[in-house]
């Protein structure tokens, strides 16, 4: 592979914008490389390299004519499937969606492509965002660079495949329950879920509105937080995301972040940890200890309900969300005798198992008669979970956890056991409930496989994690790691 | 005879410059699905952007109706699939809806009776689907046009207050008139902009509910049908079934739909896409100022003017026509006008007339026949045709002053109404005034201070008028003291300036002092 796809980012980006390297001349490089290595890794649904190299040579053009570059200035990137884009197919990896081709790109495209980034292509994901392997895709499963045998996690896995590998420099996902951060652990990047309502959910594909966010992959902390920023901020059309200025994360990230107090919640651990994760843990303790952190225990106490009240809420806004799938206005139709018909031979089609599974448990914990005992008792478990955050908070200003209780684990491993998939977002969730920030980086390789930290503050402290990351990052020199399908040759 | 208990649950159309979720404009009659955007065809990924107009006109409805105003509310979606309904969800108000407790006094022949509203919510309307032959070759074919999708909807819905089908129409006439004096909807049921389900039961027994009813008469001919089929059902001893009803507007009856047992469960859960809707006092506060006078009050000023009950109804609950009878009032109170040439507005002949006389019973009488029948005949509003208050004042002057003939008056007025520009008279005041009262208001606003009075009284419109003597005598005082030029003319005799004395004095007031008293005190200040 040439080596320029290995370098961060932020060493491309200058050259680019100072023209020592055309943006069609590493675009092409970029598309050589993802021909060469997409058959083995099937990070894209959809590929749009002609329009890519088009868009480059006109950035070059822009450029040559004395226009200012944007920050993500003719860097190949590439954006999961569940974020309409204008003109270009976005399934959700899903039949239901499989020619869809929207008329508009949602607010984070369309911040992308103003700040100069190129899109490679839209990239696999489990359909509708559900699941934790990227084996729910409705069209063919994603692999994981570090081991071709081994799942690249999900549900954004075709996002972290395509970074991790070196086909893209950065890339969106999107995290419901851990859907950025866990693949993220899984392929060696760091993954950061913003606070919800930092960034704009119009134009991403909802799968449960109050849990959606848009999240950043990227091989690096400074690149993470070049992304953050170009993607971050209020969208008057998105009534929840949050009206309160985007600090200059990159400006900021070398700042002392002070003598942070680090809480680690013991109760987690015991939750069950494979026991590679749960050492690689205590010595990534230990590194922050020796950065300076004060390092305490907290207590979060309701984190052993997430998990079934994460799978009461989402399912249930989920059914509603997907109603809008009905076969009448876009999308597949599967023709029928009457309009009851229409809509159960479209949806019964059109949507995969794990589809069908979360919208009969959504309908069900929403129906008359059971809405108080799932639905609203799972609104109050969640509201306890996010006061157990606020509480830990109180004491300590950032939390630091396994991303996920293993490493990669094995294609069709658990694709027959649902309960066990759902394990795998064991310690994503609650924080998704809570709607905080959180960022998953390396912490560790063990046995060939990545291992991930996440670091958790409370809501819009998306400045401190990073500047913490940053130092954890520059520590442990975890960075920028190459997994082997992307070695580049010794000269 | 039972005693037969109704509630109704009426719809209405808020007539909005946009959706209630996204930007399209709220627009009938343009081509099918040419009003709509990502957002109202619910393409996905699309969220809902809370349209604040809408929320104002909705708790203005709320507040006429004598509703408490929640600080907080919250929508909620209501999930069904149907083709009209593109997020297989409406967004709508569920326990926590924007406003309760309210009352309308409802009026009949026989009562006057305070009917309880329980609650009033907004919500969003669905597209409109056509059915069958009539729009394709295929009778099992449906096409949906989604230009009305998403355009903000109320729904008011009553106590079991009523107690007969003619109240159940006077309520609905009076809810009409509010909405259309708060210009908020035009409330027309033929098209749909108000539409009215209604729930009734005899001797307070089991209720049937009936829908798709499209007329104030329909609802009149629904409940009589209703009461007539429950009585029937009782007197054989066979029990009311709890149901949804359909009216049939051919042959006049009801006949049964879905029962309430298969009734559908529309899983109702907070609207993620949404922040809870808030409505501050401050806010209310502004709006409750703003409220123009209702037709109930109205009716009662028209009544204490000499005007009988009908007539003040018919003029108070149609708020064009109710606006021209004011207008023409305020043209009568007013002294000072321009003369007007052939040639066009001429501001130096701005000069002091003798006022018109024309009383408000008078008034009424010209507007009550021929005119409401020609509208009523053409279709149109007042504010349509080319009749100006000022016009018709001056026209009804003309008439009792013996220069022209009741008939050419008519012939005159009728022009008008037609759209021909009017010659007022041979001689005298207003002569081929252009009748545009937009131009003439323009006019007063910038041309001369004589005219200023006009508009002050004008602008006063719907203020509290200032009486008080003193309290004028003082701006009068103010405006010489400042004028001591204009004074000294006015005294070698340029009569002219006597309307600039009461213009600035008018202005002074803020445009709310009673234009009769301020003339008589400019006088008795001039004449000093």
């Amino acid at each position: 592979m040439n080596p320029l796809l290995r370098r961060p980012a932020h060493e491309i980006l200058p050259m680019l914008s100072r023209g020592e390297l055309s943006c069609r001349e590493l675009m092409e490089i970029s598309l050589d490389w993802v021909s060469q290595t997409e058959g083995r890794i099937h990070s894209f649904l959809t590929q749009d390299g002609e329009r890519a190299l088009a868009k480059a040579s006109a950035l070059d053009q822009r450029r040559a004519k004395g226009e200012m570059p944007g920050p993500l200035f003719g860097l190949p990137v590439a954006v999961k499937d569940n974020l309409a884009t204008k003109g270009l197919r976005t399934t959700c990896g899903s039949r239901i969606l499989e020619d869809f081709v929207p008329p508009y790109s949602a607010t984070v495209i369309e911040r992308l492509e103003q700040g100069g980034a190129v899109l490679l292509g839209k990239t696999n994901c489990d359909e509708f965002a559900m699941g934790s392997s990227t084996e729910n895709s409705a069209f063919f499963p994603t692999r994981n660079p570090w081991d071709l045998e081994r799942v690249p996690g999900g549900s954004s896995g075709g996002s972290a495949a395509a970074v991790a590998s070196g086909q893209a420099f950065l890339s969106l996902g999107t995290d419901t329950g851990g859907s950025v951060r866990q693949p993220a652990s899984f392929c060696g990047l760091c993954g950061f879920k913003p606070t919800y309502g930092r960034v704009s959910r119009y134009g991403l594909i909802a799968f449960a509105s109050s849990l959606d966010q848009v999240g950043a992959f990227a091989r690096n902390v400074r690149d993470c937080a070049l992304l953050l920023e170009t993607i971050a901020g209020h969208d008057p059309l998105d009534s929840t995301s949050l009206n309160e200025p985007v600090p200059p994360y990159l400006r900021e990230l070398e700042n002392n972040p002070g003598s942070l107090r680090i809480g680690f919640a013991s109760d987690w651990l015991a939750m069950g940890l494979a026991p590679e994760v749960e050492r690689t843990f205590h010595r990534a303790l230990d590194t922050l200890r020796g950065l300076g952190f004060a390092i305490e225990s907290i207590s979060l106490p309701h984190s052993h309900y997430a998990l079934p009240t994460y799978y009461l809420i989402a399912p249930a806004e989920a059914s509603a969300n997907l109603a809008r799938f009905d076969g009448i206005r876009y999308g597949l139709r599967v023709p029928g005798e009457n309009l009851k018909d229409l809509y159960q031979a479209t949806r019964g089609q059109g949507f995969g198992a794990e589809v069908k599974r979360r919208i009969m448990l959504g309908t069900y914990a929403l129906s008359a008669g059971y809405r108080d005992a799932f639905y609203l008792k799972a609104q109050q478990v969640r509201t306890l979970i996010r006061r157990d955050f606020e509480q830990a908070f109180g004491a300590v200003d950032l939390i630091a956890v396994p991303t996920a209780p293993s490493t990669a684990f094995r294609l069709g491993e658990k694709v027959d056991d649902p309960l066990a998939m759902y394990m795998a977002d064991l310690f994503t969730i609650p924080i998704s409930l809570a709607g905080l920030p959180s960022l998953s980086l390396p912490m560790g390789v063990e046995g060939g496989l990545p291992v991930g930290l996440q670091l958790v503050g409370p809501a819009l402290a998306e400045s401190h994690i990073l500047q913490a990351a940053w130092r954890f990052e520059q520590a442990t020199g975890l960075h920028d790691l190459v997994p082997p399908l992307a070695e580049v040759p010794r000269a | 005879m039972r005693s037969p208990t109704i509630g109704l649950e009426v719809h209405v159309q808020l007539n909005t410059a946009s959706k209630m979720f996204c930007s399209c404009p709220v627009e009938f009659g343009a081509g099918p699905n040419s009003r709509v955007c990502p957002v109202c065809l619910a393409l996905p990924g699309a969220l809902p952007v809370l349209n604040r107009q809408a929320v104002e006109s909705a708790f203005t409805v709320a507040l006429a109706l004598h509703c408490q105003i929640q600080s907080f509310s919250q929508f909620h979606r209501k999930n069904y699939f149907y083709p009209d309904l593109p997020k297989g969800y409406q967004i709508s108000q569920y326990d926590v809806p924007f406003s309760r407790n309210g009352y309308l006094m409802v009026e009949t022949e026989q009562s006057n009776r305070r009917i309880g509203i329980i609650r009033v919510h907004m919500e969003e309307d669905t597209a409109k689907m056509l059915h069958g032959r009539s729009i394709t070759e295929h009778a099992t074919t449906s096409l949906v046009d989604f230009n009305r999708s998403g355009v903000p909807l109320l729904e008011i819905v009553s106590a079991p207050d009523i107690t007969s089908a003619e109240e159940a129409s006077a309520y609905l006439t009076e809810l009409r008139a509010i909405l259309r004096t708060l210009g908020i909807s035009s409330g027309n049921m033929e098209e749909g902009a108000l539409r009215c389900d209604v729930n009734i039961s005899l001797d307070a027994g089991t209720r049937a509910e009936v829908k798709n009813i499209n007329s104030f008469r329909s609802v009149r001919k629904a409940l009589e049908y209703e009461i007539e089929r429950q009585n029937a059902l009782l007197d054989q001893g066979e029990p009311v079934v709890q149901e949804t009803r359909h009216f049939k507007e051919s042959s006049g009856i009801t006949v049964s739909g879905r029962t309430k047992e298969e009734a559908e469960d529309y899983r109702y859960f907070p609207e993620p896409d949404l922040v809870p809707l808030e409505i501050t006092p401050q806010w209310i506060d502004a709006v409750h100022q703003r409220l123009p006078e209702l037709p109930e009050e109205r009716r009662r000023r028209l009544g204490e003017m000499g005007l009988f009950p009908a007539e003040a109804a018919t003029i108070a609950n149609a708020p064009e026509l109710a606006r021209f009878f004011d207008k023409c009032l305020l043209v009568v109170r007013t002294d000072n006008y321009v003369i007007v040439s052939r040639t066009g507005i001429n501001p130096d002949s701005a000069i002091t007339v003798s006022p018109f006389t024309a009383n408000a019973k008078e008034i009424a009488n010209w507007l009550l026949s021929d005119i409401l029948k020609y509208l009523n005949e053409s279709d149109l509003t007042i504010d349509q045709t080319k009749l100006t208050p000022i016009g018709l004042v001056a026209m009804i002057q003309q008439n009792k002053d013996g220069r022209i003939s009741k008939t050419k008056a008519k012939e005159l007025v009728t022009a008008a109404l037609q759209g021909k520009v009017m010659q007022v008279g041979e001689k005298g005041i207003l002569t081929n005034f252009p009748l545009d009262q937009d131009k003439f208001d323009e006019f007063l606003e910038h041309k001369t201070a004589t005219v200023t009075a006009t508009i002050a009284a004008i602008g006063s419109m719907g203020l509290t008028q200032i009486s008080d003597p003193e309290t004028i005598r003082g701006w009068v005082q103010e405006v010489l003291a400042q004028n001591p030029k204009e004074q000294d003319a006015y005294r070698l005799g340029k009569d002219t300036l006597f309307g600039f004395f009461v213009g600035q004095a008018m202005k002074r007031s803020g445009g709310k002092a009673n234009p009769e008293l301020l003339n008589r005190i400019v006088r008795e200040e001039l004449g000093k």
